[in-house]
């Protein structure tokens, strides 16, 4: 896992005197106290993080927490008035003039929020801009622009205007422009945000897929947590102007560095963060199959502990099947005093087993469909736990908890 | 009563004559434009003959086409820019001309009209360019172009005469100047109000300063660029007009000699002519202000000749888009 792009230390001042304000910065005084004496705003404050090729890393945050700002300081949109930022070990904010220009044109490239669509151009035009900006060949450049519509899935509308496409069609273009240089970075500043729901959850599968075609190192900013869960391999929390937290989705959610970054999950919906293996429980009274384990064995475990149900796995957790009293007591029946039966006769056949990557969302119905916990096992096929219908509902509601 | 008021009258002019300063404005701006005039010279004889180059090359052109060759262009132009109607209201206009006997004026009109606006396009948008991309060029700039705009049209007659003498090329500089404004204005304007994001996008994908402004700020601002244009080119019309009293020529004439001789019918007919051209010059600069994307000049007329209703063909083709 290499790191693409270092952000160190950066800072952002904007107003009359930003040196002055840096000082003041430096002596530890607050935002609001440097507003309030010097009219100078402090947008990013002592920003640092990596971001490691090849995945999605999400900048989130409130409007005013200096999101956008940091996103525009990684292709110097914007200048930070301190620190470094470095693209595959070179320092960005070092670079002149022409040699930032030529890395924009070759290595990192922009979505934004409101499309920024040039209106006058063609589909065709938009999407062949940066090329045209580097100077590339109209033959060539059409080609690839051509290319970059296609994989978004907009190839038959290359001569269309912008005005004659739909929100969703126009932020289509807009990745398709950015995707046309082939950049080694692309920033995505709210690309989604202006979008209605359902088409915003199109673009983010889009992107996934994009993504898992051809694997770029993606900067995605947003204020929603659904959607940073959604697409993100690691989260960043920016709270006015610091980063809170650097983690993955999980990490986050199971740890929320303070109230601020817990406040996000009020309305978060977990069901796709967490997976079946994240929820599972071992407190379930659990049978080890061996010789002489037999089925009145099991039935006494469970009359013991006072369980409907248990879980058979072997000497290496492999798991085996289910059982019940019920069902151990109808195979206890038909047998004879002295015989030991064999366990799996008792097994349970409408109890489905589930692998442990299965997100929440998909265990709603055999959750709530099965009559005993479900098994969960890994890719294996070891047993990890169980989920019963009390479990999952505690997880689902856990957020209003927490916020509560 | 009356002796106190003789009495006042009297304290007030005492005053008067003390509290009083003569500034010696006026005494002033003649100095500067004698100095002008004196050191120079070869300034004004070089931009005396730029503007008397062009602005009589393009009078002589207009008059040497033969009418019905400027009608079927103009009419063509209001087609393919505008609508079938109004091509046919641009022949009837251009025939009413004719019918005014006032053809080789509206001519020398259209050619000193271009003349003075290609110029005040020439230093004005530039200058509103500058104006976009500087404040402080913008904070110097403005009362300049308030000045300019606000001061009696007239006035401008007086120096351009000094400074050139009378006829067409006094008349052509006085209208640069007091059409300019319009087309400075809207250029800053235009590029200031073009979305951050676009000029973001602009500089993300890598454009230097004059793709930026080429790719981007121009493309975007271009409607408010052409109302720029449309108002110069209003204002250069008018300020034409007024321009035949230092001689300029055109169809500022009949109207000059309708009022100079109290000859209601030329004046108006002088005026008339005035309005047709305007009204033909409006609505042809103000349609490439519009960003809509018609047909072009050949399905136009396709439409007109194939289908007798041409209403049709406008319905069919909306349909289409």
């Amino acid at each position: 896992m290499t790191t693409k792009l270092s952000v160190k230390n950066v800072y952002k001042v904007f107003g009359p005197d930003p040196k002055d304000a840096m000082k003041r910065v430096k002596r530890g005084e607050t935002k609001d106290q440097i507003f309030a004496e010097t009219g100078a705003t402090v947008g990013v404050s002592d920003a640092s993080f990596d971001i490691h090729s090849g995945e999605i890393f999400v900048i989130m945050g409130l409007s005013g927490s200096g999101k956008s700002t940091m996103v525009r300081m990684l292709n110097r949109l914007i200048d930070p008035t301190s620190g470094s930022v470095s693209i595959d070990g070179q320092d960005i904010t070092q670079m002149t003039r022409h040699e930032l220009i030529e890395l924009r044109r070759r290595d990192i490239s922009m979505v934004f929020q409101s499309f920024a669509l040039m209106p006058h151009q063609t589909v065709l035009e938009n999407t062949a801009f940066g090329l045209a900006a580097a100077g590339v060949a109209r033959g060539e450049r059409e080609q690839r622009a051509q290319a970059a519509l296609e994989s978004v899935g907009l190839g038959a509308n290359s001569n269309s205007f912008p005005d004659e496409l739909s929100g969703g069609m126009k932020q289509r273009v807009g990745l398709a422009r950015a995707l046309a240089v082939d950049p080694g970075i692309l920033l995505m500043d709210e690309a989604f945000s202006a979008l209605d729901p359902l088409i915003r959850t199109e673009m983010q599968d889009e992107l996934l897929r994009l993504q898992s075609e051809h694997t770029r190192t993606v900067v995605f900013i947003t204020h929603d947590l659904d959607e940073a869960m959604r697409v993100g391999d690691r989260i960043a929390i920016m709270q006015s102007g610091r980063v809170v937290q650097v983690g993955t989705p999980e990490e986050i959610v199971r740890s929320p560095a303070n109230d601020y970054v817990r406040s996000f999950f009020r309305d978060v919906n977990v069901s796709h963060v967490f997976t079946a293996g994240d929820v599972a429980r071992r407190d379930q009274v659990t049978v080890i199959e061996r010789a002489g384990v037999s089925v009145r064995a099991a039935l006494e475990l469970l009359k013991r502990y006072d369980r409907p149900a248990g879980v058979v796995h072997d000497r290496d957790r492999k798991y085996l099947g289910t059982v019940s009293v019920d069902s151990l007591l109808g195979c206890v029946k038909g047998l004879g005093r002295r015989d030991e039966g064999k366990i799996e006769a008792a097994f349970l056949h409408d109890v489905p087993v589930i692998d442990k990557s299965t997100p929440l969302n998909d265990l709603l119905e055999p959750v709530a469909e099965s009559p005993y916990p479900v098994p969960v096992v890994d890719e294996n096929g070891r047993y990890c736990g169980t989920i019963s219908r009390a479990i999952l509902l505690l997880t689902l509601n856990r957020s209003e908890e927490e916020a509560a | 009563m009356m002796h106190l008021l003789a009495d006042s009258s009297g304290l007030w002019n005492t005053l008067g004559s003390d509290l009083t300063i003569d500034l010696h404005i006026g005494e002033g701006f003649t100095a500067i434009v004698n100095f002008m005039q004196a050191h120079f010279d070869l300034f004004f004889t070089i931009v005396a003959a730029i503007i008397s180059f062009v602005a009589d090359h393009l009078t002589t052109f207009f008059n040497w086409l033969p009418a019905p060759v400027i009608f079927i262009a103009l009419a063509l132009l209001a087609l393919w820019r505008v609508s079938w109607q109004f091509a046919l209201f641009v022949l009837v206009a251009l025939y009413v001309v004719i019918g005014m006997d006032l053809w080789p004026e509206t001519m020398d009109t259209l050619g000193l009209v271009l003349a003075a606006t290609l110029a005040a396009l020439g230093v004005g948008l530039p200058l509103g360019v500058l104006m976009a991309k500087s404040d402080a060029v913008r904070a110097v700039a403005r009362p300049i172009l308030d000045f300019m705009q606000t001061l009696p049209a007239f006035v401008y007659l007086i120096p351009a005469v000094i400074f050139f003498g009378t006829g067409r090329v006094p008349g052509v500089i006085a209208t640069v100047i007091f059409s300019m404004p319009p087309a400075v204005r809207l250029m800053n304007i235009g590029i200031r109000h073009v979305p951050v994001e676009n000029v973001e996008a602009g500089k993300a994908f890598g454009c230097n300063g004059l793709q930026l402004l080429w790719r981007v700020e121009l493309p975007l601002a271009l409607p408010s660029i052409m109302a720029g244009i449309n108002q110069t080119i209003m204002l250069a019309l008018s300020m034409v007009v007024i321009a035949s009293m230092i001689g300029a020529g055109g169809l500022g004439d009949p109207v000059l000699a309708g009022i100079q001789q109290l000859r209601l019918g030329i004046g108006f007919q002088g005026g008339l002519g005035v309005v047709i051209l305007a009204i033909i010059l409006d609505r042809l600069t103000q349609s490439f202000g519009d960003r809509k994307r018609g047909d072009g000049l050949f399905t136009r007329l396709k439409a007109l000749f194939t289908r007798s209703a041409s209403d049709d063909g406008n319905t069919h083709s909306k349909k289409a888009a």
